[in-house]
């Protein structure tokens, strides 16, 4: 019995506190965005927040469940669920439902179901099982390919059904396998191809490759061995190709809608016209989302007080655009507050993460934070207009039940895992 | 190493948020207004403007309802720009003229497109106005004159320009404000607050419900009535007798203050200056330069006072004991001082005294009087400054004080004044002696005449003029019903008094008696001159008058100024007696002077300074 009560208590609950207030905040500003009219009934399930509360309080349900399963379940069963995982991707081609243009949902009843996101925690427990395999050995470039086909299933599945926001969450793996040992120059041609796509499209192909040539004849001077000629005139072509390859990449292979949204972030498009057009269309949502965001000032202008909130000025408010809710009623010290929660989650996580015995539990914590990181960084950057708009939902606080069962069975798996350490030793 | 690459991102990215938070929430944030707000319809509801009432309770000012169409101009969407100018009965360009001077001044703040619709085309309008998104008619209330008379007085109120907007926030675009008379003295008791509503929108334009239920709304509060000290019978008939003259007519009650009426010609129907054609009205008369309608010369037409102003250097004089009422000169027809040509005078000669020098008009009389009163002090300076801050003890010189937006200081010259002229210190009473006969360097307006014979009818003291009467639920300034004294003795009063009286009798305005009233005045003609083709050339005289009636226990006291009507008799003269008569007793006996007056006309005298030719004054 003492024993019994006692495991509970190892849990780590400093993150599922901050678990719960990101929950309980989100649904604050769930209702603020979704009411309508004076009196409101918590429960009304033809709302949103009335919805989510519903949600909410399976979640608990869930909670118990993820936590009472054994440990050992989810190492030893991350394939089946990985498996079953791709396959309701799969699915999705057969049964799925279009919403918003995506085919990402199945219908049961009244509710949709949203596999993507649980493909993720999938995706992350079959990439800790893959790499914490003896048999692994991440410097080795067909155990990398092995991996980097487990991850790229899911990505393309979902891109597949037009769900591109998905997609670029599976980026997130990247940390993962670098903090696993992936050789560094990963690191460098990653941060090289981001640099370059973004010198090409916004200073054209001439700039790129002038600033190429100097940093190489730079890195050349400044280091004391002899001048490799060779290999710094292969390493420009390689570049200057690279450079052509995105701006034919960007301009025959994107869609339009996705050129604009690119053209509009890298402040490409000139002509007043299009902006103008642009800023009805995609772009009103970015525009209506940062008005939001500046009217709240330094204090917010109050729970449910917010004009542009209560008046519906920005689109999807409650699902992606969340965030300009919480900056338009609660300013710069609730959306501070949030983004600080969100950090201390994810160092958290991380910092758990790293305590880890096991490799299996070290390699899923660095999935969840990684994941958790990724649509964070997505989403409040889009929202205050820092990137270009890319519609994935804030975690924990959009609304929607696939998101939130998702990124609750995504952070307690670890803290089962994690509670588990103990009794590994 | 490899386990910072999450970590460090992680709080670049926290810190990246934090800054572009700090960046929109804090640096770039304005604090919030809800009339910025455009998430918030603002919706006004005008009050009635206050009514003007005359002294006798007669309504001179009403209102009417008038219909503007106005525009948000980022909330237009694409229309039938034929149909909308076809319901607004305007044409293509001036649709594109008025909706660029919107956008220009604002494009999320309503601006007026069309003002004051008729009650018929609003009618037909109104069905359509769904059609046209970001458009919408604001009612308003316009005035409605009951009257024809008094335009200078009432004044008139139109759209506040962007400046009064930016420097008041009551004021919105397209409303109207009181620019002129009382609508300007009285705006803030004539108008009441507006009511407001603020309406919270949809991002489709749509209203969702009263914002916060309507908490911050308020209800429109009425405009008080006013009612004016103006006489509007006794108005009337000064308007009607100054047709075809330009000049001004003001007259004071000496016992409070109150301005009976405050006369300006040429006026203009106050009636044109109301509704769609309001803008060129007002263009044509403001355009008119030459008999200038738009100006109050009653308040604003500054000029030499000529022999009225006798009685306060007569005044001045007993009070410095420079003379006493029996001092007496002999008037030769001229008088000579120092080396100069000496000062002419029309007064027939012969011994005078205090009393015939003021009914005669002696200009001896009273060059000798302002001689004894400067130079027989031994430092003319300092006596000069004793005289000038008794004649400005009579309201001369400085503003009077009174409640309408306009006026003049006229001028009072002191020691200081001569010392910049003459830079030597070479000045004596002979220097400035034209001071004496209200020529020189003495300016006054009408008003302050009318003032100055108030304070002189009191034997001392006056109210400062006002054109309030009563404010309703409100009470007046206190500052005109507290008497201000003149710097005179009281027992000086009385012989300057009786000589004005004896203008009538025996003196210059023999011929303007009024049965069964006793009138004490003074004549005045003062010279004039103007320019042509930069040749300086004198005109016809200025006729002027002053008088309060009846000598004891004065009822009114008036002051009449016709331009170039001759001597002070001859017109302004006429025109005072006429008006005492009419106040007085209600009604005008004086049937020939009366036909005199309304049959002349001073145009053709008007004319000659435009006519190119060589012509005759004072005949």
């Amino acid at each position: 019995m003492l024993r019994e009560s006692h495991k509970h208590f190892r849990f780590d609950w400093i993150t599922i506190i901050l678990f719960l207030l990101l929950i309980a905040f989100g649904w604050l500003n769930i209702l603020s965005a979704s009411h309508s009219g004076t009196t409101i009934d918590y429960f009304d399930i033809s709302q949103p927040f009335g919805k989510q509360l519903i949600f909410i309080f399976l979640t608990f349900g869930l909670i118990i469940l993820l936590l009472s399963i054994d440990a050992k379940f989810y190492e030893r069963f991350s394939s089946v669920i990985y498996i079953a995982s791709m396959l309701s991707l799969v699915g999705l081609f057969i049964f799925g439902k279009n919403v918003n243009g995506a085919t990402s949902w199945y219908a049961i009843g009244s509710m949709t179901l949203q596999p993507s996101e649980f493909a993720k925690a999938a995706t992350a427990l079959a990439v800790a099982k893959y790499i914490s395999d003896l048999n692994t050995n991440i410097n080795n470039i067909k155990n990398q390919i092995q991996v980097f086909i487990i991850i790229i299933i899911p990505a393309i599945l979902v891109l597949l059904q037009n769900d591109t926001g998905s997609t670029i969450v599976y980026g997130a793996f990247f940390f993962v396998l670098f903090r696993e040992g992936l050789p560094k120059y990963y690191l460098f041609i990653g941060v090289s191809l981001i640099l370059l796509s973004v010198l090409s499209l916004k200073f054209g192909i001439t700039i790129t490759s002038i600033i190429t040539i100097l940093l190489v004849i730079g890195s050349n001077f400044l280091s004391k061995k002899k001048p490799k000629i060779l290999q710094s005139i292969f390493v420009v072509i390689v570049a200057i190709s690279i450079s052509f390859g995105i701006k034919f990449f960007y301009e025959s292979i994107l869609k339009p809608h996705q050129q604009d949204r690119i053209s509009l972030w890298l402040r490409l498009e000139k002509d007043p016209d299009k902006l103008k057009q642009m800023k009805q269309t995609f772009a009103y949502n970015l525009n209506e989302s940062e008005k939001a965001i500046s009217s709240g000032g330094f204090f917010g202008r109050g729970f449910m007080e917010g004009t542009r909130t209560t008046g519906k000025f920005v689109p999807e408010q409650h699902t992606d655009y969340i965030f300009s809710t919480v900056g338009e009623e609660w300013g710069f010290l609730g959306s501070a507050f949030v983004v600080i929660i969100f950090v201390l989650l994810l160092l958290r996580i991380l910092h758990l993460a790293e305590l880890q015995k096991s490799q299996f539990s070290r390699v899923y914590g660095y999935g969840v934070a990684s994941i958790i990181f990724i649509h964070f960084l997505i989403n409040i950057g889009m929202v205050m207009g820092l990137i270009p708009t890319i519609g994935i939902p804030l975690p924990l606080f959009s609304y929607g039940g696939s998101g939130l069962w998702a990124f609750t069975i995504l952070i307690f798996i670890f803290i089962k895992l994690d509670s588990n350490r103990i009794n590994e030793w | 190493m490899r386990q910072f690459l999450l970590f460090f991102s992680i709080i670049l990215v926290g810190l990246l948020f934090i800054s572009r938070l700090f960046y929109l929430q804090v640096y770039t944030s304005n604090e919030h207004n809800l009339f910025e707000d455009n998430a918030i319809r603002k919706v006004y509801d005008y009050p009635k403007r206050g009514f003007v009432y005359d002294r006798n309770g007669e309504l001179l000012v009403a209102n009417q309802p008038s219909y503007d169409v106005m525009v948000i101009p980022r909330e237009v969407e694409p229309l039938d720009t034929l149909e909308f100018c076809s319901l607004l009965k305007i044409n293509k360009a001036q649709f594109i003229k008025s909706y660029n001077k919107a956008r220009h001044y604002s494009p999320r703040l309503p601006s007026v497109f069309v003002s004051h619709l008729s009650k018929e085309d609003y009618a037909v309008l109104q069905e359509k106005m769904r059609k046209f998104r970001g458009f919408y008619i604001q009612k308003r209330s316009l005035r409605n004159y009951e009257t024809t008379i008094g335009a200078n007085v009432l004044g008139f109120i139109a759209e506040a320009n962007q400046s009064i907007i930016e420097k008041t926030p009551y004021y919105k675009m397209g409303d109207l404000i009181g620019k002129q008379g009382v609508e300007l003295s009285y705006e803030k008791e004539l108008r009441g607050t507006k009511g407001i509503k603020f309406i919270q929108k949809d991002r489709f334009n749509r209203n969702i419900g009263p914002y916060k239920n309507g908490k911050f709304d308020t209800i429109p509060e009425e405009g008080k009535d006013i009612t004016i000290t103006i006489d509007a019978k006794l108005q009337a008939y000064g308007e009607l007798l100054m047709q075809n003259k330009r000049g001004g007519i003001v007259a004071i009650e000496p016992a409070t203050g109150e301005i009976l009426s405050l006369v300006s010609a040429p006026t203009y129907n106050p009636n044109l200056l109301v509704g769609r054609k309001r803008s060129k009205n007002y263009t044509k008369l403001y355009n008119d330069t030459i008999s200038t309608p738009l100006i109050d010369r009653g308040l604003l037409r500054m000029h030499e006072p000529g022999s009225p102003f006798k009685a306060l250097v007569a005044l001045a004089a007993l009070q410095e004991n420079a003379i006493t009422p029996s001092t007496s000169i002999y008037c030769t027809g001229a008088y000579h001082y120092g080396g100069r040509k000496p000062m002419g005078c029309h007064c027939g000669g012969g011994r005078r005294e205090l009393n015939m020098g003021i009914a005669k008009s002696c200009n001896s009389y009273f060059a000798n009087a302002f001689r004894k009163t400067i130079d027989g002090q031994g430092d003319a300076k300092k006596a000069l400054d004793t005289w000038s801050k008794h004649i400005k003890s009579f309201g001369l010189g400085n503003y009077l004080g009174y409640d309408l937006p306009i006026g003049k200081r006229g001028n009072i010259p002191d020691a200081a004044y001569y010392n910049k002229w003459y830079p030597d210190f070479n000045w004596g009473a002979t220097t400035i002696i034209s001071n004496a006969i209200g020529q020189g360097e003495v300016l006054v307006t009408p008003i302050q005449l009318a003032n100055m014979t108030a304070a002189i009818a009191n034997r001392g003291y006056y109210y400062t003029p006002h054109i309030i009467k009563n404010i309703e639920n409100d009470t007046l300034d206190s500052k005109y019903t507290v008497a201000k004294h003149t710097s005179i003795d009281k027992q000086h009063f009385e012989p300057v008094v009786q000589g004005l009286f004896d203008v009538y009798n025996k003196g210059t305005a023999q011929f303007l008696r009024v049965p069964g009233i006793e009138i004490c005045g003074k004549t005045g003609t003062a010279e004039n001159f103007t320019k042509i083709d930069s040749v300086r050339t004198q005109l016809t005289d200025h006729s002027i008058f002053i008088a309060f009636a009846p000598k004891d226990n004065p009822k009114i006291a008036i002051a009449v100024f016709v331009e170039n009507g001759y001597y002070g008799a001859r017109w302004a003269g006429r025109i005072t007696s006429l008006m005492i008569e009419k106040y007085l007793k209600g009604e005008v006996t004086l049937k020939h002077m009366e036909k005199l007056v309304l049959e002349k006309s001073l145009e053709e005298e008007y004319a000659k300074p435009y006519s190119g030719k060589p012509f005759r004054i004072n005949y």
